[in-house]
């Protein structure tokens, strides 16, 4: 047993209605209790979709238990065949159903239904969402690709977007574009838009490109092994990973010279301009899924000029890949689902900014730090109406908006240092261009949209301030330090505060004075 | 077009049985509001990921600090024994009082998982409660899939606490139902207006409070879902006062007048304490409810709320309902709405949600109430929607809400006619 609070990934089968819900001519018949249905209103909801997912669910109740279960499979599934007409169904259990083992699958197998039917095992006590995803497209692969007669131009699939998926829909867009722009033709892009019979195609394609490896590198694999499909390693989100990827891809379509057009392309020059000098240096902690989380190491040391002081992500199956990139920047990779784990080690490494997910957006609210979301889970402002990939030229432009949106602008900085005493322009004021968004102690309710109704009309919990007397209170602050301390801008007291009581305790001080508050500035400074 | 009022309602109405596929929260979803009501009490699933994911997307993503909600999660192990469950679940919850010392009562919380196991959680909550008396209590009670829905959950938990309340013989009024805390300031002060004390809520706030129940104790019920809470009571003696649900200006009205009755309020200090917030809520409504008049609605089960609110939006907005849907229908509960509703409707229970989309889409009415998991396709088809689950979760009892009650539902179909993307010529 292990006590959760919130957490990064759903279970399996949600993994598996993303899936389903991203592709159009599949039915997953879902062997699962009535609140289970729940999980329609991430799709309808926070993606805003305008169909319901094509998922039925027994919805089995207690008195149906021990004894006709499995007839309410059969039922349920012979009826949504009838109903919705399918190319395929896939079949499974929820967690409850897997405890009371009346193998859908088997059930369906033996129903003689004229489609498809692919049957899922998903253990839902021991693997989670993405684990889903990423076997249930396995499967489905498996079941309907065959080999085949490659297409005469040279064409790739794109594999990895499903429902539900961070900027999935407009990634797909740009990379179309980029492989267009290169020569190749794009075959197959799945999950998401194919259909069962266009996986049946996926064969004609010369290779394949990994979007995302959470969800499509199994599938990879077994095409490499049975298709004879190589596929690309180098997620294209940054600017030298998609160079990375434009060259990979020459390679495996065989195109000697391979270019794109980089005019749309702004993110060097914006990196370069002399606005962005205050973005030098910027201390980032970044956590997220570790693919999103791995482009962001890399954009934000190499293309922002930012200081990485952690890395981490939620996933486990990549724990490896995540590990050797933050041994190369010097730092040890945080692997947890954990989510107060995760606010510890932001609490500790004290970054200037987080680069996450939404649950790393309240840790931040909470701790006074500006943090931009860079992976899944996903929310409701996860879906904008605007174009907005993270991949390619354009996604790389889109990165650098979100990331510096809530950071304190350059010049605006110095102003709120010079003028912080001003009772207008004070520095609690926070970003000019946020208005009532700037950090407050408590961390505040945002306008109510589908996703947190329920907390409407009522005040947040009381968070923990992050300034906190120190540790066992053995270093006290002189009074006029401490005022000294008030004049330091708000987004970076926090820190002061901390590495001052640090510096004071690796002294052996008892009291701060401003002296020590200063020497500990000296002694921080970089 | 008005609905002709009819001498007979809806009481006697036919009600269609309905049982295939739910789209339907299960009872966890309770916790969402109750961890908020009582500020010292936790509640504990025992469950699944999915669970803890149900909770989560209820919640929205993270929106307190650290909840006083959270889910042992069941993993392989304790799967194969259930005396390593057990332990765990001591385990935990050891850990859990431990860092958090303002907790005096924590819930174990059912779910369907630890159903099926077979998980005893009553044995669990006893154990549990000698360990960590006097500072904890620890009850249990079933949230899950297989046994509750939605609004059923804060139910299973008030009447898993009415056993353990104090015995009292004293002459007083109980008010069952969780409301928002301005609500319920609202009504306690009517109450105190009208001269009715004492007056307890069950769910008290906080553990220590002064809750007691007994034989002549008379109870008002605030929420239409608590069918087992009242049998609880009923059997420590306590007498229902059955009336409408206090939505509107009438519900409330109807639901006060039954209280001052029984308490014996003289007719004129009735008149001279309810006549201004009544005078106040008819104006409310009738303007919130302007564009809902002679529309027709359609209401999908959901949280037990829909035959109380079908009434309102009946007897007071002027809307004609074509489908009243709930997941149940608790005659002693819901009788008297029921009586008020013309005949007409249809009046279903439990669900098959496929039919019941093709019965929706044959009507075509002009607002459907309904579950976030069906609101936005049903706009993609056209139809206005208002997704229930807000009604559960904003104040909208008694008479100052009545007209943002009103409000809820007129939203969409004020929005259908604002919005124009075509172009001018
Ligand atoms: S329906 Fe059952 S398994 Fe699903 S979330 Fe509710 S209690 Fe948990
Ligand atoms: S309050 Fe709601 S919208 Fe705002 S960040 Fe939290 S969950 Fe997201």
């Amino acid at each position: 047993m292990k006590l959760t609070v919130w957490t990064y990934e759903g279970p399996p089968h949600v993994g598996a209605m993303r899936v389903a819900t991203g592709m159009k001519g599949l039915h997953y018949v879902l062997h699962a209790p009535q609140g289970d249905t729940y999980a329609d209103l991430l799709f309808t909801m926070i993606e805003r979709r305008n169909h319901r997912p094509p998922v039925t669910y027994t919805t089995f109740q207690a008195r149906d238990l021990g004894s006709d279960t499995a007839d309410l499979f059969e039922v349920a599934c012979r009826d949504a065949v009838e109903r919705f007409n399918p190319e395929a169904i896939i079949v499974g259990a929820s967690c409850t159903a897997e405890l009371i083992q009346d193998d859908p699958g088997g059930i369906a197998e033996r129903m003689g239904l004229d489609l498809p039917v692919v049957a899922l095992e998903l253990p839902s006590y021991q693997r989670k969402e993405n684990f889903g995803v990423s076997e249930t497209f396995l499967q489905l692969v498996r079941h309907l690709a065959r080999p085949m007669e490659r297409t005469a131009r040279v064409s790739c699939n794109i594999l990895g977007p499903t429902g539900l998926g961070f900027r999935h829909r407009d990634d797909v867009e740009e990379l179309t574009g980029l492989l267009h722009e290169i020569g190749v033709d794009v075959n197959v892009i799945a999950p998401m838009g194919s259909s069962p019979t266009d996986l049946t195609r996926l064969g004609a394609a010369h290779f394949n490109v990994m979007l995302y490896p959470e969800a499509a590198e199994d599938a990879c694999r077994w095409m490499e092994r049975n298709l004879e499909q190589p596929y690309t390693r180098t997620v294209p989100i940054g600017v030298g990973a998609t160079r990375d990827f434009i060259a990979e891809v020459g390679r495996l379509a065989g195109i000697a010279n391979p270019r794109t057009d980089e005019s749309r392309l702004r993110l060097p020059w914006w990196s370069a301009s002399v606005d962005s000098t205050y973005l030098t240096g910027k201390r980032v902690f970044i956590f997220g899924d570790a693919t999103h989380a791995i482009a962001a190491a890399r954009i934000a040391r190499d293309e922002m000029g930012f200081e990485v002081v952690g890395l981490g992500c939620y996933n486990r199956e990549f724990a490896r890949p995540i590990r050797a990139v933050a041994r190369e920047m010097g730092l040890e990779a945080l692997v947890t689902d954990d989510y107060l784990e995760v606010e510890r080690a932001i609490e500790e490494a004290s970054p200037e900014m987080i680069l996450g997910t939404q649950m790393e957006r309240h840790i931040g609210k909470r701790l006074g730090i500006p943090c931009a979301v860079i992976s899944a889970p996903v929310h409701v402002q996860d879906f904008p109406a605007r174009y907005s990939p993270q991949g390619g030229w354009e996604g790389a432009n889109v990165i650098f908006d979100t990331w510096i949106h809530p950071l304190v602008m350059g010049l605006e900085e110095h102003l709120l240092a010079m003028f912080r005493e001003d009772f207008e322009f004070h520095d609690e004021a926070g970003p000019s261009h946020h208005g009532g968004h700037a950090p407050r102690p408590m961390a505040p309710m945002e306008p109510a949209n589908a996703s947190h109704a329920p907390a409407a009309g009522e005040a947040a919990e009381p968070a923990a301030t992050p300034t906190a007397a120190p540790a066992g209170g053995e270093v006290i602050w002189l009074a006029d330090a401490e005022k000294e301390l008030r004049k330091i801008p708000f987004f970076v007291r926090g820190k002061a505060r901390r590495n001052t009581e640090k510096f004071a305790a690796e002294k052996g001080l008892s009291a701060i004075s401003i002296e020590t508050l200063y020497e500990a500035k000296a002694h921080y400074a970089r | 077009m008005k609905a002709q009022p009819d001498s007979t309602g809806c009481r006697e109405a036919p009600v269609l049985k309905e049982r295939g596929q739910r789209e339907v929260f299960c009872g966890l979803t309770g916790i969402i509001w109750l961890h908020r009501k009582m500020q010292d009490a936790f509640f504990l699933v025992v469950g699944s990921r999915t669970c803890a994911h149900l909770l989560q997307s209820a919640a929205g993503v993270m929106i307190f600090a650290e909840p006083r909600f959270g889910t042992a999660v069941l993993e392989e192990k304790d799967l194969a024994g259930l005396a390593d469950a057990n332990e765990e679940l001591d385990r935990e919850v050891a850990r859990l009082l431990a860092r958090r010392p303002d907790i005096r009562q924590l819930f174990l919380v059912g779910s369907c998982p630890s159903e099926v196991i077979k998980l005893d959680l009553s044995r669990a909550a006893e154990r549990l409660t000698e360990i960590h008396a006097p500072h904890v209590r620890v009850l249990n009670y079933s949230g899950s899939g297989i046994e509750t829905t939605f609004t059923q959950g804060e139910d299973a938990c008030l009447a898993a606490m009415v056993p353990h309340l104090p015995h009292s013989d004293e002459r007083q009024l109980m008010v069952a139902g969780a409301l928002p805390d301005v609500v319920e300031d609202q009504m306690l002060k009517l109450l105190a207006d009208l001269g009715v004390g004492p007056v307890r809520v069950l769910p008290a706030r906080r553990v220590d409070g002064d809750l007691s129940v007994g034989p002549n104790t008379v109870v008002a019920v605030a929420q239409p879902f608590l069918g087992d809470t009242l049998e609880a009571l009923e059997r420590r003696g306590a007498r229902h006062l059955p009336a409408p649900f206090p939505f509107g200006e009438q519900g409330t009205t109807a639901w006060l007048a039954a209280i001052a009755r029984e308490f014996g309020v003289p007719e004129a200090h009735f008149e001279a304490v309810t006549a201004a917030p009544r005078a106040r809520a008819r104006k409310a409504v009738a303007s919130a409810s302007e564009n809902l008049r002679g529309k027709t609605i359609f209401f999908f089960p959901d949280s037990q709320l829909e035959v109380p609110l079908a009434r309102f939006m009946t007897t007071e907005c002027g809307m004609r309902p074509l489908e009243i849907g709930s997941p149940f229908i608790h005659k002693g509960l819901v009788g008297p709405d029921l009586d008020m509703i013309p005949a007409g409707p249809i009046i279903s229970e439990g669900q098959d949600v496929d039919l019941q989309l093709e019965r929706c889409r044959a009507q075509r009415p002009d607002l459907t109430v309904c579950g976030l998991g069906l609101a936005n396709p049903l706009e993609a088809e056209g139809l206005t929607t208002k997704w229930a689950i807000e009604l559960v979760f904003t104040p909208v009892h008694f008479y100052e809400q009545a007209g943002d009650l009103a409000g809820l539902f007129s939203r969409p179909v004020r929005r259908k006619g604002l919005l124009r993307m075509e172009a001018a010529e």
